[in-house]
């Protein structure tokens, strides 16, 4: 067995995440021996139409937090046009809670270089750029090797497995910025400046990298498309519920006696993936609350986490699947202090470029750290909920949502842990309410 | 100023990976492997990379501004990164961050006199469900306690 980060659940249906274990996982010879770029000669094989009809059919849909899907994305690139295309992997990892496109690039470096290569054969694109965030050097390493190991078996550069097709395929590093995992902060930043959203459109399939089309995909969502070429789109969707095919990983993190990271399928029950996949909360405590995919996601509280995982599921919920980190808090929890320390986060990494994501979220930070301080006032809980919605959809990219979505959703379902904190400023229990 | 040869040999291999004229692309990963080996975004660091790449040494102000890894100052030869984001905070990282600000004498973006350590609280590194998580200097520690904390320092020599 290869160095594993949490033991494997019997429950988890293992797709992306089939060779984790295997001795040298990361090996092109262990990659070739467990039918390893297989999919990719099959892909030399068809029209760029029949690979995007085979990935629309698996119902494939991005898995870095937005959800879109994947055949459609590639289908935008405008292929006849003169000019080159790209594609560019998001590896920036950095919603907090999401710790699994760590593991594809640690442990299958070689299953995420032969998706590329496919997404590349769909679209035409001749170059790409895999942007790993910058603390995680060790995988810039682990990449590296991995791609020396694919020009020298001929996988990559000219004439790839023997076709016409060539391709170059490289990693660039971040520098420690969460914005840049905004898919178009991340083409500034690769295109060496800083990380600022551009407005959209024109989307980055029309205008991406260097003013090209450009192909931008979660490493998980690129990981995916081998198993879905090699067994074909059908297998893949039939694996997950409709309109949302396949597995997914699944971070798992927190109140829980089995954290790690479980590949799912679609549609797994949330419940029994925290008490049975997971283990369930420590120390005989109950469920508080659970973030079901990433900081950004509204957060559940106990009584509403009976529901599928899977995009719809979150969105009747009126929260999200985001980009699968799950952080699960017990009775014990003090949701003000995660308010703070959520806001706290987003303050710190928005970019500045758009005034009502800047102030706003310096604001909800000040105000949040007042009452957690015990000087708050019971307007200052209004004002919390009122700034927030206010946020709402003011910002070239979803930082302002993702900061005010978690704060409206807490201040409204835990209102209660909020009055307490005020209760204990004097001053507020002489506070005049304005009328009107 | 002239950097190791195997530096020299990734930044000339790095200048080819971009279409021709957007060699600027080039900058965000000069500055984090020339800060590497030079210890932090020097003036001289600054003006050679924009030498380099052929363009205003503000330019490489305004992406040194930007990101939260680039140093203007040398960080301490084992810099400790603790995280306290929201996955790290429910199971300890707090109190290890207060644990660590003692232990090392220091607080946020703080270096030691001898520059032997520096301290950063940072945001989500990534490691969430093997939290609470640190980092020093490019190596993660998962499951950290007070405990681990001091047998990790033990090992930086």
């Amino acid at each position: 067995m290869g160095r594993l980060y949490n033991e494997p659940s019997p429950l988890e249906v293992k797709i992306v995440t089939r060779n984790f274990g295997l001795p040298n996982s990361e090996s092109i010879d262990t990659y070739l021996a467990h039918q390893g770029y297989e999919a990719l000669k099959k892909a030399i094989g068809m029209s760029q139409e029949q690979i995007i009809d085979e990935v629309k059919a698996s119902s494939l849909r991005g898995r870095g937090g937005a959800g879109f899907p994947t055949g459609m994305k590639w289908g935008f690139v405008p292929r006849q046009l003169d000019k080159p295309k790209y594609i560019v992997v998001n590896a920036d990892e950095s919603e907090p809670g999401t710790c699994k496109d760590r593991l594809l690039i640690e442990f299958d470096p070689h299953q995420l270089i032969e998706g590329i290569l496919i997404a590349a054969l769909a679209v035409g694109a001749e170059k790409g750029w895999i942007y790993i965030r910058g603390e995680y050097r060790y995988l810039i390493d682990i990449m590296d090797k991995a791609l020396a190991e694919a020009y020298a078996h001929g996988f990559l550069g000219k004439s790839i497995a023997g076709s016409q097709f060539k391709f170059d395929l490289y990693t660039q590093t971040g520098a420690g910025a969460y914005e840049c995992g905004e898919e178009s902060a991340l083409l500034e930043s690769l295109e060496g400046n800083r990380g600022i959203p551009r407005i959209r459109p024109p989307f980055p399939a029309v205008s991406g990298a260097f003013q090209c089309p450009t192909v931008l995909n979660n490493v998980e969502t690129f990981c995916a498309v081998p198993a879905i070429i090699r067994d074909g789109g059908k297998a893949f969707a039939d694996l997950g519920i409709p309109k949302a095919g396949g597995t997914r990983m699944v971070c798992i993190a927190g109140h829980v006696n089995k954290p790690g990271v479980y590949e799912v399928p679609l549609g797994f029950p949330m419940m029994k993936f925290i008490n049975e996949v997971a283990g369930g909360i420590p120390n005989g405590r109950k469920l508080k609350a659970v973030i079901p995919g990433g900081s950004s996601c509204p957060i559940l509280r106990a009584d509403e986490c009976d529901l599928n995982m899977d995009y719809d599921s979150l969105a009747k919920a009126k929260s999200m699947l985001g980009s699968g980190g799950m952080v699960v808090m017990d009775e014990t929890t003090d949701m003000v202090k995660v308010a703070l320390r959520i806001m706290r986060f987003y303050q710190h990494e928005s970019c500045g470029w758009c005034i009502p994501c800047r102030e706003g979220t310096t604001w909800l930070r000040k105000m949040l750290q007042r009452v957690t301080d015990g000087q708050g006032m019971t307007r200052d809980i209004d004002l919390i909920g009122d700034l927030a919605k206010n946020m709402l959809g003011r910002t070239f990219c979803p930082l302002g949502d993702a900061a005010a979505l978690p704060t409206i959703s807490l201040v409204e379902k835990f209102r209660g842990e909020f009055e307490a904190y005020v209760a204990k400023n004097p001053l507020a229990k002489n506070e005049l309410v304005s009328v009107g | 100023m002239t950097f190791s040869p195997e530096l020299e040999k990734r930044f000339a291999d790095m200048v080819t990976h971009y279409p021709e004229g957007r060699q600027k692309a080039a900058l965000i990963p000069m500055l984090m492997y020339g800060q590497d080996e030079v210890g932090s975004i020097s003036p001289e660091l600054m003006a050679e990379v924009a030498k380099r790449l052929k363009i205003k040494v503000i330019e490489v102000e305004e992406v040194l501004g930007y990101y939260s890894m680039l140093h203007r100052k040398p960080m301490g030869k084992y810099h400790v990164q603790v995280c306290t984001n929201v996955a790290c905070m429910l199971v300890g990282g707090t109190e290890l961050y207060d644990h660590a600000c003692k232990k090392l004498g220091l607080k946020h973006l703080e270096t030691q006199h001898n520059g032997h350590y520096s301290l950063e609280e940072v945001e989500c590194i990534g490691a969430c469900s093997w939290a609470p998580a640190i980092q020093v200097n490019y190596t993660f520690h998962h499951y950290v306690t007070p405990e681990k904390f001091d047998s990790i320092l033990g090992e930086c020599k």
